[in-house]
């Protein structure tokens, strides 16, 4: 006993950092996992009023360029109001009893990181905006990510631009379906694989959202395609799709919450059984 | 309460600070980002105690850690850091630690730089192996640890030289 002690007291400083680098270790190789460790992450009430209070300074200096790109969403949103086929009239719906199926909730990003492997976003909505993990995150352009934490007044937001990443996009013209994924490259490109060598596959057409996952809606745009690829298999294309949006210049962003999400995984989770 | 338990308090504050507010954000060729806060594991007091150096090392790593999101990385690679210093200062001050008499605001500016340099190439090459996390892209570790270190030292270095050295 006595010379266990001597060897505890005699190594402690080794000790001490064979125990802390092992914490570390342990929350590194969480995070890399696909739902992260609660405890180190940017949603809390410390890093969010830290950036909150910065962004407050900061959003003065590009007011203009915001107020450019809700100009160019308005124009782009009335062009479709005042050429819609059916009149409004024909398409009212009763919000009493029939509610849309996606609720759209703006927010801040309060912190946009692009040049790490793993890029999350942290944002000014949390659980008490009814925020919840794995609901989808827009901008008037394209997709930006998924959120994965939350607090109460904070969440972040799992980038498209993050290894970890996977989203069920496909091509617009037909509706081959393909994985998103991104390489950690460039934050302007990310790779669509997995599409069937079946696809017309042409440079310059769009890639959309898939809405397979219930977390985004379909025909949300991504980007265009710049490159493609056969896979040394010969079975499918891996695609090269420059994005639509600038990740590396995101002000607002709109929260998808998809209010049928509860009844489609059910009954997915029915069917699989 | 004396000053220097204040100064390094405000020190790491402001390296704290700085960092996830105004580093991390550079992006210089789109992913050079420099390190300073490692400034504060440099220039901790050498006579105090080691376990202190470990345990504020790692909380400092935790807090960037939760600032950028990024899981537990930076407390490992600081922790590396605080527990290297001692081997570290003896290899580039030679005696002046052995008589624990080294003063950084009166070093001479090779071994200062050496110093710097060699721990902050030892930071970096933990903190990018972890945060990849891959070994196949050894290459591209090795790049972002040579392009951000040298970001970094010249960083350092300008800020120890320029918040340390007294007038004479």
């Amino acid at each position: 006993m006595q010379q266990i002690f001597n060897f505890v007291i005699k190594n402690k400083t080794f000790l001490l950092f064979l125990l802390l680098f092992s914490i570390a270790l342990t929350l590194t190789i969480q995070s890399h996992s696909y739902h992260r460790s609660k405890f180190i992450n940017s949603a809390n009430t410390l890093t969010g009023g830290v950036y909150g209070t910065v962004n407050s300074i900061s959003k003065y200096f590009d007011l203009e360029r915001k107020n450019d790109i809700l100009l160019e969403e308005n124009k782009r949103l009335r062009a479709q109001l005042f050429n819609s086929k059916n009149k409004l009239d024909s398409s009212y719906i009763d919000s009493t009893f029939s509610k849309g199926q996606y609720k759209v909730i703006n927010a801040k990003v309060y912190k946009n990181s692009y040049s790490l492997t793993h890029n999350y976003l942290t944002i000014n909505r949390g659980e008490k905006d009814s925020i919840k993990q794995d609901f989808g995150v827009i901008t008037s352009k394209g997709i930006v990510g998924i959120i994965d934490q939350t607090s109460s007044g904070y969440a972040t937001v799992l980038s498209i631009l993050n290894k970890k990443s996977r989203i069920n996009a496909m091509l617009k013209t037909t509706d081959h379906i393909g994985s998103l994924k991104w390489n950690s490259a460039s934050p302007f490109y990310v790779q669509l694989e997995d599409v069937s060598k079946f696809a017309p596959v042409r440079v310059g057409d769009t890639i959309i959202t898939g809405g397979q996952s219930a977390i985004f809606p379909k025909g949300i745009g991504i980007g265009v395609i710049e490159s493609f690829e056969t896979d040394i298999g010969g079975d499918t294309y891996t695609i090269e799709v420059k994005l639509f949006n600038d990740m590396t210049n995101i002000g607002s962003v709109y929260i998808l919450e998809n209010l049928d999400r509860n009844e489609v995984k059910t009954l997915e989770s029915l069917s699989n059984e | 309460m004396n000053s220097v338990v204040i100064s390094n308090s405000i020190r790491f504050i402001v390296l704290l600070l700085a960092q996830v507010i105004i580093c991390n954000n550079i992006n210089f060729l789109g992913y050079i980002n420099p390190y300073i806060y490692i400034i504060f594991i440099f220039l901790f007091p050498i006579r105090d105690n080691r376990l202190v150096l470990l345990l504020v090392s790692f909380l400092l790593g935790m807090l960037i850690d939760m600032f950028s999101d990024s899981g537990g990385v930076h407390a490992a690679a600081s922790v590396c850091l605080a527990y290297a210093r001692p081997v570290l200062l003896k290899a580039s001050f030679g005696m002046l630690y052995e008589h624990q008499s080294i003063k950084f605001s009166n070093t001479d500016l090779g071994s200062l730089i050496t110093y710097v340099s060699f721990g902050t190439l030892i930071h970096h090459f933990i903190l990018f192996s972890l945060e990849i996390f891959n070994v196949s892209n050894i290459l591209l570790i090795i790049k972002k640890t040579l392009f951000s270190s040298i970001f970094t030292v010249i960083l350092c270095v300008l800020i120890i030289i320029l918040f340390s050295r007294k007038k004479k």
